[in-house]
């Protein structure tokens, strides 16, 4: 099952998602990256109908670098998040609504603080600390609830992270293997190996 | 354009915490029935001055018609990004939308241009405070102090001469008021011929406050400046 972790730390947001795709019964990728770079400052990753997922991604990735482009200034995390959840909500009620969950993380660079958004097919928006989404949230959520501190730092986050993993590892029937991790901080996005 | 420079003037100056719009009414008169003014709501509409959002103040000059039909055009405008993102819309985005407006008319359609030239001022997070002019053509650009209506050359260089980057609120309010004084068409200054707006931000809120000055208000600005010695004190602590 998708499963997909995030949480804020001081001054940054921490994201992972796990990397296997599969088709039925059968593991098709391990390595597949369900974490979009939006921006230089803005991260999302992404869970839901297979198909679904990656279009809708690629077609926010798109959107949110065009108004970049047009506007020589990158959209902020809240104003990017409104626009995006207004995209799920507007195509709930057509013929054939995205069924995509994301976790939208970002660094907003004028105020200097980090924002993390959970974001379901529903259009259903929320300002978080920590989120996840998916089967791995049922053992991610209340680890967090224990051990989140929004002023952590980077290791210390990665530490709780880690903490996370390792119990969807342990409990969760059809646990994923391996987990890209990618960090958003004033200095941008970067990749980190667990 | 013709029209443009026969209109009455407006001005507009950039200071570090503020920006400050002030304009000449050309149409005024003992019958002229300005109560709306004096009471009104967020005292949002002028004759030449508008609130366009919460972080937007314009002032016009050209033909009035044309005019209130792209305040118009702009409040929706800002309004549908309010809509979208859930955020102020930026300055430059407002002065392009309604920018693009403009040209399309003089590309498309066999219709004529809008006869009006717009100040924008405005505040967002990302360029802070901003002063933009757009004309009939669509063109627009940013200044730190500029002036568009009726002898806006003479006024563009009495800016060029007095203005300082660094300039305050306080200092910009005087500029203006005694560049207003120098070229518009009357003797002395009143609550009659002028409408004056500022823009700041509040202290506490951190978020942008526009004001246009109710005629009460913009008498009681001018007794205060009038006074003389006391702007050059202001102007010299700061």
């Amino acid at each position: 099952m998708e499963v997909s972790f995030a949480m804020t730390g001081k001054g940054y947001v921490l994201l992972a998602a796990d990397t296997t795709a599969v088709h039925s019964i059968i593991k098709v990728k391990t390595d597949v990256d369900k974490i979009k770079e939006l921006s230089p400052h803005l991260l999302m990753a992404y869970s839901g109908e297979p198909g679904d997922t990656v279009q809708f991604a690629e077609y926010v990735e798109r959107n949110i670098r065009l108004y970049q482009i047009r506007h020589t200034y990158p959209l902020r995390p809240p104003s990017a998040a409104s626009w995006i959840r207004r995209s799920l909500a507007e195509s709930l009620r057509s013929r054939n609504p995205y069924s995509v969950n994301l976790l939208l993380g970002g660094y907003d660079t004028s105020t200097y603080t980090p924002h993390l958004y959970w974001m379901d097919y529903l259009g259903t928006l929320v300002e978080v600390p920590f989120a996840a989404h998916g089967y791995g949230s049922y053992f991610a959520l209340s680890l967090l609830d224990r051990y989140h501190d929004p002023e952590a730092t980077v290791e210390e986050g990665l530490a709780v992270l880690r903490r996370c993993l390792d119990e969807v590892s342990k409990r969760l029937v059809v646990s994923p293997g391996k987990y890209k991790v990618k960090i958003v901080d004033k200095d941008g996005i970067r990749e980190v190996e667990l | 354009m013709e029209a443009i420079s026969h209109a009455g003037s407006v001005l507009g100056v950039l200071s570090k915490d503020g920006i400050v719009l002030a304009a000449e009414k050309k149409v005024t008169g003992k019958l002229l029935d300005l109560s709306g003014s004096n009471q009104g709501g967020y005292g949002g509409s002028g004759e030449k001055i508008f609130m366009l959002n919460s972080n937007v103040v314009a002032g016009v000059a050209g033909i009035t018609a044309d005019a209130n039909s792209l305040v118009n055009y702009a409040r929706q405008a800002a309004q549908r990004h309010l809509f979208t993102y859930n955020e102020d819309i930026p300055v430059e985005v407002l002065a392009q939308r309604l920018c693009d407006l403009k040209q399309g008319y003089t590309q498309y359609g066999g219709l004529r241009p809008f006869g009006v030239s717009l100040l924008y001022a405005g505040y967002d997070p990302h360029y802070n405070f901003q002063l933009y002019h757009s004309d009939p053509s669509g063109n627009y650009s940013g200044w730190k102090a500029t002036c568009v209506g009726a002898n806006s050359g003479t006024a563009q260089s009495l800016l060029k001469q007095e203005y300082k980057d660094d300039i305050t609120m306080d200092g910009a309010i005087d500029l203006v008021l005694r560049v207003m004084s120098k070229t518009m068409d009357s003797t002395t200054l009143g609550s009659e011929k002028l409408e004056f707006a500022t823009l700041t931000l509040d202290p506490e809120t951190k978020q942008p406050k526009a004001r246009i000055y109710r005629p009460a208000e913009i008498d009681a600005l001018l007794q205060k400046q009038g006074l003389g010695k006391k702007e050059e004190d202001t102007e010299m602590k700061s």
